[in-house]
């Protein structure tokens, strides 16, 4: 026999219009072991709870339902009322009459039924629920930032103010990210190499932050707290402790290739620094252009001309395994390439390019100097068009999403081309203009006003080469009519996206990415900084296409909530996880299989020696798919027992 | 398809009557490649444009006849030669093979039992070339190679688009690459040679689709094309007739050799196909 | 022209009729003007292909049925392959026909069997079935 308290809330009217509260007390009242049987307006207000609790003590209650919203609403809340009043916390159940009755019904007398009957079933479950006690988790005071752009230093450099240890991981050889590619920045114009490279510097120069540079994160293991991470250091055949930085070694290099840092507009040697500004100050053998192989070296120009030794071809890649509490990801974006949209001849015609290389001809630092040159003939373009949403906005050939940073970039480049070329002539295709932010707006007016841009409203459909110009054809839906110019220049406005190896990632992190492959964040509104393992944070363009700005602050906001997570000696975590009754257990590996979070794995028995399930307590998330998935029914979910949902169900039915 | 290469062929109208040389040459060269070719015995229009009325069934009947007659023929597979009958027969086709209510009205009002399905397959005469016939094999019989002669292919609109019929990536084509340049031929791509020539505007406004077939030309002229090879003899016609429309020589191309794919594989193979019409013949 | 828009009007009805002949979404299209950019016949069209569709979304019945541009479009499909919301503007160009069709008033001129010259008849029937003859 137990004694079952049920509350059930008028939820103001939004659970009172529909359903006959007074009459579904009275019937709830005459259930078995229900001694008490309550109702209030606002069961979450500070009256309401202390009623619950009162009650609780009162009635010596040891079970408490709460009829009422959703549990993803307030089962904190009620779950706190059920601890102060000693009661445990997972016997008092919530019981959704809102979201699932009263919103979705119009009549009154189905909706008290409904409400009955969920009432019914939540105290069938409620019935076998046991008492459960959180666990603790120590907690692992370093942490991990992948990816070295301006996301990663911000978030790297603000855990290491506060004292902490950061290893920060970037996959190619600086640091620097998109930002050191740009050149000036909207709506500011402020130089963008010029305010990234001393926080560059400040990176390199802290002693809290362990720099890891041309290395990639291979494998993460464990859980908030304590995660044990294994980061491959790739070879740069240059010790980056000997290496000054004079270059010497550059003119010898017989090998040419493409600049991915100028978006392959420029050319390097093999050897290489990837910019000026790079941070580490270190020269780096691009390995696969090296005419030297593992097995044979025919050159040996850089190793001659560097005095300091720096060079040694046999290098091989290194691995550093250490712990962290808590991992930002900062990964960052890409451009969409233009090949991408073949309508618009962007794989056919050298001078159809990228926002991204667009920049690179902007930057003083750039492979033209600063000079708008077109790419096929060097020639200083006098018509240049600027194609907006090129595969944003486009769920058949792109991405459904609108980048968001487009509209600025695209309003920046075509006034920094008229200072550039001030008898230029350059014209923006755009379907809305989205200048959302602080600034924004008004920058985007100065340079339809002040440079006379001609703003077209419409979506280009094609882009083709006659004799040495580009056709472009357009619209303007404004005048209604066709469009046709005569371009030396086309600038794509490409979709961003997420960069290569985010997905790689993801798996190895155990984390879930969105449609577009951008990693997911907890929640939309209320966590937008944490992705959905706990302990691992999001920040700059990997979660979603963001400027500078909205970057930095995310990258604040992520070491925020690492550095809370850190200030804790240990953490406390839900006992609503799985757990294996390994005698029932086949050694399938099922479970193993389909659990998402990496929380179910198999291991010999330290009784039989047979494979068997384990689940890690603090991977666990609670989802319940091994235990549908078990075929021995070996795995229950604590909280959510086969014997309770069948009590449920049993009830409702 | 099949490994047969046993094939029923769908001519429809204007093979028949101004294309005779598409038809004629077509043949020749698909008995020169071994593809093995039978008329339908019993066919008729197309229904010319695949109606894109989406609650009209009726104007779908005239091409499902022809797919009813081919199954009851015994064939598994319809070849054409017109893009535009590609494109209504595929698109009709298709109608069946996807999940459409109007199908079951379709096979009701034919009193058909059991009713037609989808099953014949419908390909235009490139496909085949391009997953049968591999271009070497073409080269090997070449007699008297295209040497010299650029050639610029032009797709136009049905066989590339809409999306789920196209025969290649519309927007940049290039199936009959191969196959010329194993003529000996130059190929010229050029980036008009899959827009609209016009199509049937041509009937009322001469002088519009003069305008764009002019623009077509000089694209190839300017790319250093000869000639331009077509495979639908609506573009043949706009491309050619149109180039005496005044409208059409101000937008300055010099006269462009206006010829159907299998014309030119069938000459520079030697094969002896029916008369060439006058001023038709253009490899010397 | 003003367009009154309200609830005692029944605002939808040209809208409805044209999606359901043509299948396609209307309310879809968010007026990027893509078609119009590509569309081989729109020098001679008095409406661009977008702005049919955006008269269709406003339940413009006049325009709709005074459009003549709608007999300009070839059908190439241009528009459709490369919409970005995967809308067949050419069957929407259709609707628009078959509706000015059914009012017996379609505002262009028929093809006439007579003097067609040296038209081949691929030009001519495809013209026909314009008209549904």
């Amino acid at each position: 026999m137990s004694r079952l308290g049920v509350f059930i809330c008028h939820c103001g009217k939004n659970i009172a219009r529909t359903v006959d509260i007074e009459a579904l007390r009275e019937k709830v009242s005459t259930l078995p072991d229900v001694v008490l049987a309550r109702d209030y307006l606002y069961l979450c207000s500070k009256p309401g709870q202390t009623m619950i609790a009162d009650d609780i003590r009162e009635h010596r209650l040891d079970r408490a339902l709460v009829a009422a919203c959703s549990p993803r609403l307030h089962g904190k809340t009620f779950a706190q009322t059920a601890q102060r009043a000693g009661l445990n916390p997972y016997l008092l159940d919530m019981a959704n009459i809102r979201e699932h009755c009263s919103w979705v019904h119009i009549d009154g007398a189905e909706g008290t039924e409904k409400a009955f009957s969920i009432i019914k079933g939540s105290l069938g479950r409620l019935h076998y629920a046991e008492p459960l006690e959180p666990f603790q988790s120590p907690v692992t005071k370093r942490a991990l930032v992948i990816g070295g752009g301006v996301a990663g230093i911000q978030a790297a450099l603000d855990i290491a103010d506060s004292g902490y240890e950061v290893y920060l991981v970037e996959k190619s050889p600086s640091l620097g990210g998109r930002m050191a590619q740009l050149g000036e920045t909207f709506p500011t114009l402020d130089c963008s190499s010029c305010i990234l490279t001393p926080k560059m510097v400040e990176v390199s120069q802290n002693e809290h932050v362990h720099l890891l540079s041309y290395a990639d994160v291979t494998r993460v293991e464990g859980n908030i707290g304590q995660f044990q991470v294994t980061v491959r250091l790739r070879p740069r055949y240059v010790d980056e402790t000997l290496c000054t930085g004079c270059g010497d070694c550059v003119p010898t290099c017989p090998v040419v290739v493409p600049n991915e840092f100028d978006q392959g507009l420029g050319a390097r040697k093999a050897v290489y620094l990837p910019f000026p500004q790079a941070v580490p100050a270190v020269y780096t053998i691009d390995w696969d252009a090296c005419l030297n192989t593992d097995k044979l070296i025919i050159c040996e120009n850089c190793y001659k001309s560097c005095e300091a030794g720096a060079i040694n071809f046999l290098m091989e890649p290194r691995e550093i395994t250490f712990e962290v509490g808590a991992i930002i990801l900062s990964t960052g974006y890409e451009l969409m390439p233009v090949a991408h949209i073949g309508e618009y001849g962007g794989d056919e015609y050298e001078d159809v390019i990228d926002g991204l290389q667009f920049e690179r001809m902007l930057s003083a630092s750039g492979p033209t100097g600063g000079v708008v040159r077109r790419p096929s003939d060097g020639r200083i373009p006098q018509n240049v068009v600027f194609v907006q949403c090129a595969g944003s906005r486009d769920p058949e050939h792109g991405v459904p999403y609108c980048s968001k940073v487009c509209c600025m970039y695209t309003a920046k480049q075509a006034l920094l081309y008229k200072h550039a070329v001030p008898d230029g002539h350059a014209c923006i295709f755009y379907i809305d203009i989205r200048a959302a932010g602080k600034g924004h707006e008004e920058f985007v007016q100065k340079v339809m006003s002040e440079e006379r841009i001609l703003y077209l409203r419409g979506k280009v459909s094609k882009v083709f080469k006659s004799g040495d110009k580009l056709v472009v054809w357009g619209a303007d839906t404004l005048s209604g009519r066709q469009v046709e110019i005569e371009a030396d220049l086309v600038v794509l406005a490409m979709a961003v996206i997420p960069s290569s190896g985010s997905q790689k990632l993801a798996r190895t992190l155990h984390i879930a990415g969105d449609l577009s492959g951008f990693f997911s964040e907890a929640h939309p509104k209320l966590r937008p900084l944490e992705s959905n393992t706990d302990g691992i944070f999001l920040a700059g363009a990997a979660q979603f296409a963001k400027d500078i700005t909205d970057t930095v602050s995310q990258a604040g906001g992520a070491a925020g909530k690492a550095l809370s997570l850190m200030a804790n000696d240990v953490i406390t975590l839900e006992p609503t996880v799985s757990e294996v009754e390994e005698e029932l257990c086949r050694g399938c590996g099922l479970c193993a299989s389909i659990c998402p979070f990496g929380a179910a794995t198999m291991s010999p028995s330290a009784k039989t020696g047979a494979m068997v399930a384990g689940i890690n307590p603090i991977l666990c998330k609670g989802c319940g798919l091994c235990a549908a998935a078990c075929l021995s029914g070996a795995i229950t979910l604590k909280g959510s027992s086969f014997r309770q949902i069948f009590a449920q169900l049993e009830e409702m039915v | 398809m099949s490994d047969g290469f046993h094939v029923a062929y769908f001519p429809g109208c204007t093979l028949k009557t101004d294309a005779r040389d598409f038809e004629s040459s077509a043949l020749a060269v698909a008995g020169a490649l071994g593809i093995e070719v039978t008329e339908l015995t019993r066919w008729n229009c197309c229904g010319t444009v695949y109606s894109l009325d989406a609650a009209n069934l009726m104007p779908r009947l005239a091409s499902v006849h022809n797919l009813i007659r081919a199954e009851e023929e015994g064939f598994a597979e319809i070849m054409t030669l017109c893009s535009m009958c590609y494109n209504t027969l595929k698109r009709t086709n298709n109608l069946f093979t996807s999940k459409n209510t109007g199908l079951s009205a379709i096979n009701d009002f034919l009193c058909l039992n059991p009713g037609y399905n989808g099953r014949v397959k419908i390909y235009h005469f490139l496909e085949f070339l391009r997953e049968k016939i591999k271009p070497e094999q073409v080269k090997d019989m070449v007699t008297s190679p295209l040497a010299g002669l650029a050639v610029a292919p032009y797709y136009g609109c049905l066989l590339l688009r809409p999306r789920e019929i196209a025969i290649d990536n519309p927007e940049k084509p290039e199936i009959l690459t191969p196959f010329l340049s194993a003529l000996g031929a130059k190929v010229i791509d050029f980036p008009l040679n899959n827009e609209c020539c016009g199509a049937y505007q041509t009937t009322m406004h001469p002088e519009t689709v003069a305008r764009r077939a002019g623009r077509i030309i000089s694209s190839a002229q300017s790319e250093g094309a000869d000639m331009i090879a077509v495979s639908c003899p609506l573009c043949h016609y706009n491309l050619s007739a149109l180039q005496n429309v005044t409208a059409s020589r101000q937008a300055g191309p010099k006269a462009m050799p206006i010829l159907y794919f299998t014309e030119l594989m069938a000459q520079a193979m030697g094969l002896d196909y029916k008369a060439v019409t006058p001023g038709r013949e253009a490899v010397k | 022209m003003k367009i009154i828009l309200g609830n005692s009007h029944p605002q939808s009805f040209w809208a409805q009729k044209i999606e359901a002949l043509s299948g396609q979404k209307l309310f879809a299209c968010y007026q990027c003007g893509k078609c119009s950019s590509g569309c081989p016949m729109a020098e001679s069209m008095d409406l661009l292909p977008n702005r049919v569709i955006r008269e269709a979304q406003l339940n413009n019945a006049a325009a709709l049925m005074s459009c003549r541009a709608v007999w300009f479009c070839s059908s190439c499909f241009a528009c459709a392959v490369r919409c970005p919301k995967g809308i067949d503007i050419a069957r929407i160009m259709e609707a628009v026909r078959t509706l000015q069709m059914m009012d017996g008033k379609p505002a262009t001129e028929q093809p006439s069997c007579k003097d067609t010259g040296t038209l081949p008849q691929i030009a001519l029937i495809s013209h026909f079935r314009k008209f549904n003859m």
